[in-house]
């Protein structure tokens, strides 16, 4: 029957075109990173990787600091967003009265549809000062004896981005979660309560074994997001290409200093040393993600299974 | 006994106020965030500020009305390349997708969705701007339309799936033909699903700032052409933001107000859109 009509075999042919466009962009994109990637790779090897200079004037240039900012920085940002993620998941799906579930949950997806250079303006100009004024300075000033709370504070931080980066992955991880929570049997959750247990209790035992696969990736997926963020991390980070161990002194990110040095990039092997930064990025949002859907999927695999 | 039952029903009382306090805590930024917008965009928010071309520093007044114009030409440029490709590619996924190389397809989807926009701002760069030597917004379209087009092509096949198999096949028992089924009964009932998934993307676009940096560039001054250089809001409010002025502040509220304003009426359109269906 399918195949008889031209008309139809020829309707498929064109949907097929444009289906292998998509793909082409794909593959497209990646050439293209490598491709200018090249003569960076040629020049530094492997030992980009782990280089800590970055001297446009010399033309000596090693990603370390940018690699280095964008790992602390997301991972400062997943310290706070999961729990509250999880959190707010647990009392939207478990705890909150009817009325209430919709509403907060619609507010907390708010938070995804607000353009990424709001979030910078808003963090450069309330965010950060308060940062620095009400948790910074004091903390440096009595904990600085402790090598990550070292001043001085000039406000523009490791912190401040990761902060920052955790309101905006929270979104992400808070649907995925609740996703997750609501793939536990309803009987299960009943079984424990019947048993006379507290809705604590029942948290604890069914939730806790069943969830905890999914809710590690849900954030993943929330690290994800939060490794190519680009403008919001820009605007509070401080972009300097140095490594600090104090997450109160100012950093970089690879997304950042792509942005700020990209348009400025004279050089062939300047231009060229940004794209590769664009290629590791590239890579490892790449890898994240593959990761985060494998959990996932396996999980509800499970779920479907009724375990 | 009765301290263990009194320590469980206090864990209990302890643990259900830490789950809402982390709820409240996750959308506090949210009303922190539209209050000092309202407030601190209100100042500069005037007629003139949608109507006027940008002015000096030190010079009162002045718009973004060339930013206006630029994001709307760049976001319809990267649209009307990027629906017909999604939309197309969609109904090949949710049609006809069952081989290898329709799971190839949707695992490139998968990935252009998960790349952060600055490099879609690099591969504009690259294909655009390097060969023709000039920022364009032609370039930035490019940059867009490779985030909206994963989009769309997801929730085009998405929505075409929530389509039940009866309506196709009541529509082949007619005899009518298959691709007249597709284009005509089955496109046609998840229209307002697909035109959805549009504006959402439209809305994801329209704040986009990353990929614009080295592509659109910015511009002073009206678009002359879309091979030139060209203004948009998020890139108007980035440079206001980092300025050391204090009026160019006041300009970066005001414009992210507007800019908010939009995505929010976009969005807001896309689930109306959904309601009127229902």
């Amino acid at each position: 029957m399918r195949g008889d009509n031209p008309k139809d075999v020829l309707f498929e042919k064109a949907t097929a075109v444009f289906a292998f466009g998509v793909l082409f962009l794909a593959v497209l994109l990646f050439a293209l990173l490598v491709r200018e990637s090249v003569p960076a790779i040629r020049k530094f090897g492997a030992a980009f990787l782990v280089t800590k200079t970055w001297d446009p004037v010399a033309e000596n240039f090693g990603a370390l600091p940018f690699i280095y900012g964008t790992l602390v920085s997301s991972f400062i940002a997943l310290l706070i967003a999961v729990p509250l993620a999880v959190g707010s998941a647990i009392f939207i799906n478990e705890f909150a009265p009817e009325w209430l579930k919709n509403p907060v949950s619609f507010l907390a997806e708010l938070l995804a549809a607000i353009p990424s250079v709001i979030y910078g303006l808003w963090g450069i100009f309330v965010l950060v000062p308060v940062l620095r004024d009400l948790l910074m300075k004091p903390a440096a000033h009595y904990l600085g004896w402790i090598p990550l709370f070292k001043g001085p504070v000039y406000g523009p931080s490791m912190l401040a981005a990761g902060v920052l980066l955790s309101i905006m992955i929270i979104p992400f991880i808070l649907s995925v979660s609740r996703e997750v929570l609501a793939t536990v049997p309803r009987l299960q959750k009943e079984a424990v309560l019947s048993l006379g247990g507290t809705h604590w209790e029942m948290i604890r035992i069914v939730i806790g074994q069943h969830c905890i696969p999914g809710i590690f990736g849900a954030t993943v997926l929330g690290l994800g997001r939060a490794l190519g963020e680009t403008m919001a991390v820009t605007m509070v980070i401080g972009n300097r290409p140095e490594i600090f161990f104090s997450i109160f002194q100012p950093g970089y990110s690879m997304a950042a200093v792509i942005a700020n040095e990209f348009t400025e990039a004279t050089g062939q092997l300047y231009l060229s040393a940004l794209v590769e930064i664009g290629l590791v990025l590239f890579l490892i949002t790449f890898v994240a993600n593959l990761a985060a859907k494998g959990i996932l999927n396996t999980m509800v695999a499970r779920a479907g299974r009724g375990l | 006994m009765e301290s263990i039952a009194f320590r469980r029903r206090a864990a209990d009382r302890v643990t259900r106020g830490l789950f809402a306090l982390s709820a409240f805590v996750v959308i506090l930024p949210l009303f922190l965030i539209f209050f000092d917008l309202l407030w601190k965009g209100a100042r500069e928010l005037k007629w003139t500020l949608l109507t006027d071309l940008p002015h000096p520093v030190g010079e009162p007044g002045g718009g973004i009305a060339n930013g206006i114009l630029g994001t709307l030409s760049i976001a319809g440029l990267a649209m009307a390349g990027g629906i017909p490709m999604a939309v197309m590619a969609g109904i090949y996924l949710a049609e006809y997708g069952r081989g290898k190389f329709a799971s190839a397809v949707r695992f490139a989807v998968d990935t252009l969705t998960g790349v952060p926009s600055i490099i879609m701002g690099i591969f504009g760069y690259v294909l655009w701007v390097l060969p023709m030597k000039r920022f364009s917004a032609w370039a930035a379209a490019a940059s867009l339309a490779m985030i909206f087009i994963p989009i769309v092509v997801r929730t085009t096949e998405e929505m075409l799936k929530t389509v039940p198999a009866s309506v196709r096949e009541a529509a082949l028992a007619l005899g009518i033909e298959r691709w007249k089924t597709t284009l005509f009964i089955t496109v046609r009932t998840a229209t307002a699903g697909i035109v959805t998934g549009i504006l959402l993307a439209m809305a994801r676009i329209i704040g986009e700032t990353a990929p614009l940096l080295f592509t659109a560039l910015g511009n002073q001054f009206w678009q002359s052409g879309l091979d030139q250089p060209i203004a948009a809001i998020p890139l108007q409010v980035f440079n206001y933001a980092i300025s050391p002025y204090d009026d160019w502040h006041d300009k970066a509220w005001a414009g992210a107000l507007v800019l908010i304003g939009m995505v929010l009426a976009i969005s807001g359109g896309a689930r109306y859109f959904t309601r009127v269906r229902k």
